[in-house]
């Protein structure tokens, strides 16, 4: 396994946010009743004509300059000719030669913690097109149900060089991918319903060898998890066949979530010969520099942006700006919390974000933007921690109880519940020398060099103090004590 | 440039088109046609000219983000060779 690299690109199908079709005027809602929402144009009835949807093209506009790639002044609509009966035209309205966008790239955090490395992936281009409809195999009587709702559906097909090295650097690609076209407003990501599916080009080849590999593609993957679990199961699959001393063939393969392998869809010889050539039925699309201009003063500040002031102005690191970057739910929940709690706290609210708020919305299964816990609230009760009136664990407690409604503001919880931390150290010495002399035992376990029996007395007084007592004045107190 | 028999065949194939061997014949006479007339304009010197995607030199036209087609289900699946809960039925394929 040492001895072989694994090479993978990824081509994406990202469903654009249009309420109609790219080339019709019928609507994209998702889960309508079956044609209900295929109109003349996406029937290919005889004589009808498609219109380009303005909206997919400031979509298209907007991925291209959110990731610093060109965005072309004049590309082409092309016919991908193929014979399926999700496809009424006989072909798919697509671009070939001249794609919408060209180049550009995105860098993203792979791993965690120590481990955790930026890596850079350049794509390709991206492309206008259209979506197929769908095909039910169930028993229609031997037969196939087409359903064309979505055929028509506006698509971004996004591809990337070869540039990733493993499956988590896949996955770390599509995760990043997927915050940006969230990001950016041009698709809903929602892979259930087919939103966003990823396509990855996979190969093998000896370390150091300059040439790549055969590839094979998994078709529409449209889970995180399946991804890297089906580049794993492939990545195995092709080190085993090359060492049995057989040959990778070319082929187009589907991976079964069931028994978690690929199997081989078609192979090479009989792959489609898609006889690409441009769509008479439209006109070259022309995007001239005021229209980029207009998309670009409409685009929010973006997650590489966005990233590199939290690393710069807020003093975060990598891991942590990228962790808060991943959507911008997480992003505008962050950024409230630091406008009240300030900027000399931000490493406190990017924990308390990233940890404990990030816990307890993963155990209720609620987003972000679901939380009982308002950006408000938590800046209120994160200042209170830095202002010494709580103590961190005493602030869990607050947090719960803001969780559960028990109280407007962290103040207002800390008011009613009698919570605000014992600081005066006259109350605090009266509840060392009470733990003193009630555990004598442990004060001469401590005397007799066992280091263990003082976090015993800490934890004697902090319980006296019904965990309010400020921790340091109590660490420092009964260190004095016991050393006098 | 000129096709082969088999280039022809292939096409046809691709195209599903079912063509008997005197078909493919005598459509190769026409296609190799076609191309001499191709190879006739190629000598011309487009040296600095610019290809066209469409024969005429116009921007694609757009329109607004609207849905404007109402469901015409029924109309459409009354001409429809068969239907069933809505669906299209078409002869079974699995790939």
């Amino acid at each position: 396994m040492n001895q072989w690299e694994v090479v993978i690109g990824i081509e994406t199908h990202a469903q654009l946010a249009t309420v109609s079709k790219i080339f019709s005027g019928a609507s994209t809602a998702f889960g309508a009743e079956p044609n209900t929402q295929a109109c003349a144009v996406d029937l290919a009835l005889p004589g009808v004509l498609p219109v380009l949807n303005r909206k997919a093209v400031d979509c298209a506009i907007r991925f291209g300059l959110s990731i610093g790639a060109e965005v072309a002044p004049k590309s082409v609509f092309a016919r991908k000719n193929y014979f399926y009966p999700d496809l009424p035209k006989g072909y798919q309205i697509s671009q070939m030669d001249l794609p919408v966008v060209v180049g550009g790239s995105l860098t993203l955090q792979v791993g965690s913690g120590d481990k955790a490395y930026e890596k850079v992936v350049r794509l390709t281009r991206a492309h206008l097109e259209e979506d197929a409809g769908k095909s039910l195999h169930e028993d229609f009587h031997g037969k196939s149900g087409i359903d064309l709702n979505r055929a028509g559906t506006p698509l971004l097909e996004i591809v990337t060089e070869p540039d990733m090295r493993s499956s988590d650097e896949a996955v770390a690609y599509a995760k990043a991918l997927h915050g940006l076209v969230r990001w950016i407003g041009i698709c809903d990501g929602n892979m259930q319903e087919g939103s966003f599916r990823c396509d990855a080009n996979v190969s093998v080849r000896p370390k150091g060898q300059a040439e790549f590999g055969t590839r094979r593609e998994i078709k529409n993957l449209n889970s995180f998890r399946f991804l890297k679990e089906a580049i794993d199961y492939e990545v195995h699959w092709q080190i085993n066949e090359i060492e049995e001393g057989r040959r990778i063939q070319q082929a187009t393969v589907l991976f079964d979530p069931d028994t978690g392998e690929t199997r081989t869809m078609r192979t090479k010889e009989d792959a489609h010969d898609y006889r690409y050539f441009p769509d008479p039925d439209l006109l070259p699309l022309m995007i001239g520099a005021e229209w980029i201009e207009r998309i670009k003063g409409e685009l929010p500040e973006l997650p590489g942006q966005k990233r590199e002031r939290f690393t710069n102005v807020l003093g975060l690191s990598a891991y942590d700006a990228a962790t808060l970057t991943a959507s911008q739910e997480i992003a505008a929940y962050f950024e409230a919390v630091v406008a009240v709690a300030g900027q000399g706290n931000a490493k406190p609210c990017a924990n308390w974000v990233m940890v404990d708020l990030a816990a307890r919305l993963n155990k209720e299964g609620l987003e972000m933007a679901e939380s009982p816990v308002s950006a408000q609230q938590l800046g209120g009760l994160i200042l209170r921690i830095a202002d010494n009136t709580i103590s961190n664990n005493i602030a869990k407690k607050v947090f719960e109880a803001l969780w559960n409604g028990e109280g407007a503001t962290a103040d207002e919880v800390i008011d009613k519940q009698g919570l605000k931390q014992i600081t005066d150290s006259g109350a605090i010495e009266a509840l060392v020398d009470e733990v003193l002399a009630a555990n004598a035992a442990n004060v001469a376990e401590f005397k007799a060099g066992k280091e263990k029996a003082f976090n015993a007395l800490v934890g004697q007084v902090m319980k006296a103090a019904k965990g309010k007592a400020n921790p340091q004045q109590v660490n420092d107190l009964l260190k004095k004590k016991l050393a006098g | 440039m000129s096709l082969t028999l088999e280039q022809v065949k292939r096409i046809a194939h691709l195209a599903r088109i079912e063509t008997n061997d005197a078909e493919a014949l005598s459509t190769q006479g026409h296609l190799n046609g076609i191309f001499q007339l191709i190879e006739q304009m190629q000598a011309v010197d487009t040296t600095g000219v610019e290809p066209m995607a469409h024969a005429q030199d116009l921007g694609q036209r757009l329109r607004d983000d609207a849905v404007s087609e109402p469901d015409r289900r029924k109309a459409y699946q009354a001409v429809a060779p068969e239907t069933e809960a809505g669906l299209y039925l078409v002869p079974k394929v699995i790939e």
